[in-house]
């Protein structure tokens, strides 16, 4: 019924029904031949709910697939295998108990007689990862891998399949170097020149315009538009992506920080790797009162681990932390909480939330000790204390004692915020807060970022988007490699000297 | 100075590595020099008998703590199968309406037994798969209906003396419990089943299935894994090896008791758990279980020799248990180590 040489795959108005939503909404898109087919959208928009139908992952709750002309129909991720259907998913999916080889040949097994063949295992794991330029031996274990190796792993089992013929890559490069993006797209394009069909998901929009031909935007679960690379811009995207045209604008500030009084100060703070080198090498920096500074660096450069010692999680570090003007005996994180430090980490689920617990208690766990009445829990003046923060960070609770997990992911970061403000803190570190949120919300999290600082809150801000950093800090810490490079404010601040002092530190050919 | 720390490390990593070995080299010697007929044939053969045992159970077991789950129910399968053969040989199979009795020759009740065995598995399978029960309690419940059954079949009564009648064709079954070559039968069995496991877990695709749904049982299903096959496969092995163990029992005491095999659930659980395998799951041997089986029989029937009383065994298994899983945490922190360290110097 469906035929067209330049299309793979051809999906025909696709509904998909949660209990509650509609995550798809009518939705044809066309899978182009040898095309690196870019699926863009905010955080719900339905991105990875198609691709899940098409690897068989889910099932649609109506409208039909066609390949070659046929319709099919993929019950189960074997279906969509059997077609040459691959997908690297955003979370990994891989088995840490595991080795490398293990992991690959994981579900396509190659046998003698019933036997597993462990020799064809070695040597097949060997010459994919010599392809992605990786040589990590095939039996090591993949939870001794760093995340970007193991995002390698990923890569390579869907490459091993000889009949590939449509890979879906979702988000592959969150968690890679810049070195290792090099490489995966270099492989994109011999994958191309091989007849494989690619769909490309990602947030970064300057590497969707480097490597991709074709976009696709949804929104809301619906098609918005869909255009080749080479007729769009960036703005063109932003626009159709938010119904809007949005960018960040530099916020004013008020306060005149010049005045201000130093709160932080950390002299020669160094936290020795184990087994050798440094995580942060002898870095300085101090905080003003009201100040917003943001850390930027490259993943792996030290940032987080910064936060970590202010935090007390490593006691084992050296230098000075000065607070008030008092060095600081940093001791433990119940400690560090008292004396006025809040964090907000940078993976939400794994070290924000409890999921198990309903939106007010994770608001006011880190400060449940304030709530009591003798030695019983107040819950009125708890709840207070909790509405007072949904009304003050505009958080979108229906009530507040549903799951924490019924909220989107950008009112559940501000709730993750909430619980360190509700703490009081002096000092409020945000480890990517924008972290996985869509764009709206990312502009909301910058606004209470701002109206804290307004207040006389002293703010330190990771993160790894060169313009979202330059928007919210007024001034910048280069990371790199555990050395601080580059202290930038004002008009010092562009994307081209954060992006040169981000690779100062690292010695000729240790890139990766 | 470095390549020395290093030497150390693995000298360390090593000693860990085989420490239940070492553990029940140690054992052996031990209550050799105190008592000093532990090494004589009859000791042996006694302790191997007993070994076999738990260790068929414990065969079964590491597949499922493998795949992140357990199965409390092996007690009393071993004693409802027991009961079920026992009943077979002595009273046969009436079958009311048609007004007979039917006599099996012992091939076809032990083949009878064995699949009963999976059967109860297979249910145990389903319930923690299609029912979405946890493992323990699911468990925890056919647990208390085997014993049940178990206790039902004959009133609470004692199957004694069974050893078939000549006429009826159905002599033969103390074999399973008596000694060829001077070696218990079960423990012929406890070997063949012991290479079978290892094969399955090591050398065809349904081990590292295992595995997977242990290591991550999401990431198992989007990798086209059949997981709740896998799951109710691994719990239909476990009662396959208690029916084995069953039969073996009843045959070495020649009699059925409804109670047989109460509690030695716990004891394959601590054959497997000493052998390395992570309740977690995702990550056992068959090898480690068959040695922890071996460090738990020595271990019982040796305090026994000695004269320790039945109250401080008990307190002293319970520790060795726990001394087992802080010493397994101890050496995964030092595997981590290690891991890093060889990372470092590679850059």
């Amino acid at each position: 019924m469906f035929d067209n040489s330049d299309v793979v795959l051809h999906c025909e108005k696709i509904d998909k029904i949660y209990p509650g939503t509609k995550a798809l909404d009518g939705v044809s898109f066309d899978l182009l031949k040898k095309k690196v087919n870019v699926l863009i959208g905010e955080n719900g928009a339905g991105k990875s709910t198609l691709m899940k139908m098409i690897a068989g992952i889910e099932q649609p709750s109506a409208g039909k697939m066609y390949m070659d002309g046929e319709e099919v129909y993929f019950k189960d991720t074997n279906a969509a295998r059997a077609k040459g259907i691959g997908i690297i998913h955003q979370e990994l999916s891989l088995f840490p108990n595991m080795t490398v080889y293990q992991n690959i040949f994981m579900g396509h097994e190659k046998k003698k007689g019933i036997f597993l063949d462990d020799k064809a295992h070695l040597e097949g794991a060997k010459k994919i990862l010599a392809r992605l330029e990786h040589e990590i031996s095939p039996d090591t274990l993949v939870g001794d891998l760093r995340v970007g190796q193991q995002q390698m792993i990923e890569i390579a089992r869907n490459l091993i399949q000889d009949d590939l013929r449509v890979l879906i890559m979702d988000e592959p490069t969150s968690s890679l170097s810049a070195a290792e993006v090099k490489v995966l797209f270099k492989i994109m394009r011999e994958l191309l020149e091989e007849g494989i069909s690619i769909v490309y998901i990602s947030h970064r929009l300057e590497e969707i315009m480097e490597i991709g031909d074709h976009v696709t935007i949804l929104r809301d679960g619906k098609y918005v538009a869909d255009a080749d690379v080479k007729d769009i811009n960036l703005s063109w995207i932003v626009e159709n992506m938010v119904g809007k045209n949005t960018q960040y604008h530099r916020f004013e500030r008020s306060i005149d920080l010049a005045k201000a009084e130093k709160v932080l100060e950390i002299k020669d703070l160094s936290l020795p790797k184990k087994g050798g080198g440094w995580l942060l090498d002898n870095v300085n920096m101090y905080l003003k009162k009201g100040e917003v500074l943001g850390i930027y660096g490259l993943l792996g450069a030290g940032r987080s681990e910064l936060f970590e010692c202010i935090m007390g999680m490593h006691p084992e570090h050296s230098g000075e932390v000065v607070f008030k003007g008092k060095t600081m005996k940093i001791r433990s994180i119940s400690g560090q909480i008292e004396d006025g430090f809040a964090l907000v980490p940078e993976d939400r689920q794994m070290q924000g939330l409890i999921q198990s617990l309903d939106i007010c208690k994770n608001a006011s766990i880190a400060s449940m000790r304030k709530y009591r009445s003798g030695i019983f829990l107040n819950n009125k003046k708890e709840e207070a204390a909790v509405d007072a923060q949904i009304e003050e960070l505009h958080i979108k609770v229906s009530d507040k004692h549903l799951p924490i997990l019924s909220l989107s992911g950008g009112n559940q970061q501000k709730v993750v915020i909430s619980k360190g403000l509700m703490t009081q803190p002096t000092v409020l570190l945000l480890d990517e807060p924008s972290r996985g949120i869509d764009i709206g919300a990312k502009t909301e999290v910058f606004e209470i970022i701002h109206e804290l600082s307004e207040k006389g809150l002293s703010i330190i801000v990771i993160s790894s988007e060169l313009k979202e950093i330059m928007a919210i800090a007024d001034r910048i810490y280069v990371l790199s490699n555990g050395k601080c490079t580059a202290e930038l404010a004002e008009n010092e601040i562009n994307e081209d000297t954060l992006v040169r002092a981000s690779y100062a530190g690292l010695g000729t050919g240790a890139g990766a | 100075m470095k390549e020395k720390k290093v030497n150390s490390n693995q000298l360390l990593m090593t000693i860990l590595k085989g420490r239940t070995f070492i553990v029940l080299i140690i054992l052996i010697v031990f209550f050799s020099i105190v008592k000093s007929n532990f090494l004589s044939a009859s000791t042996l053969t006694m302790v191997a008998k007993h070994v076999a045992l738990y260790g068929i159970l414990g065969l079964g077991m590491t597949f499922v703590i493998t795949t992140g789950g357990i199965d409390l129910s092996v007690g009393s399968v071993v004693g409802l199968i027991g009961m079920l053969a026992g009943g077979l040989i002595q009273e046969g199979l009436t079958l009311s309406f048609a007004g007979v009795t039917l006599y099996f020759s012992i091939p076809v009740i032990v083949i009878l037994m064995l699949i009963t065995g999976c059967l109860i598995g297979a249910v145990n399978g389903l319930i923690v798969t299609k029912l979405n029960v946890a493992p323990f309690i699911a468990t925890l419940g056919t647990m208390y209906i085997c014993r049940g059954f178990a206790n039902l079949r004959s009133g609470g009564a004692t199957f004694s003396n069974i050893s078939g009648n000549e006429g009826l064709g159905n002599t033969g079954f103390k074999i399973l419990g008596s000694n060829l070559a001077g070696i218990p039968t079960g423990v012929y069995v406890f070997a063949v089943l012991a290479v079978i496991g290892a094969i399955l877990l090591r050398k065809v695709d349904f081990g590292w299935h295992v595995l997977a749904v242990g290591g991550n049982e999401k990431s198992a299903r989007l990798s086209g894994i059949k997981a709740d096959r896998v799951k109710i496969l691994v719990y239909m092995i476990s009662g396959f090896c208690a029916a084995w163990v069953g039969m073996i029992n009843t045959a070495q005491l020649s009699a059925a008791h409804p109670a047989s095999g109460d509690g030695w659930e716990m004891n394959a659980i601590a054959a497997t758990v000493l052998g390395g395998t992570s309740m977690a799951g995702g990550s056992g041997t068959i090898i480690g279980t068959v040695v922890g089986a071996f460090v738990i029989g020595v271990i019982n029937d040796g305090m026994t020799m000695c004269g320790v009383s039945e109250f401080w065994q008990k307190v002293i298994r319970g520790c060795v248990i726990i001394l087992a899983v802080v010493i397994d945490q101890t050496q995964r922190n030092l595997q981590a180590k290690m891991a890093l360290q060889a990372r470092n110097e590679n850059k």
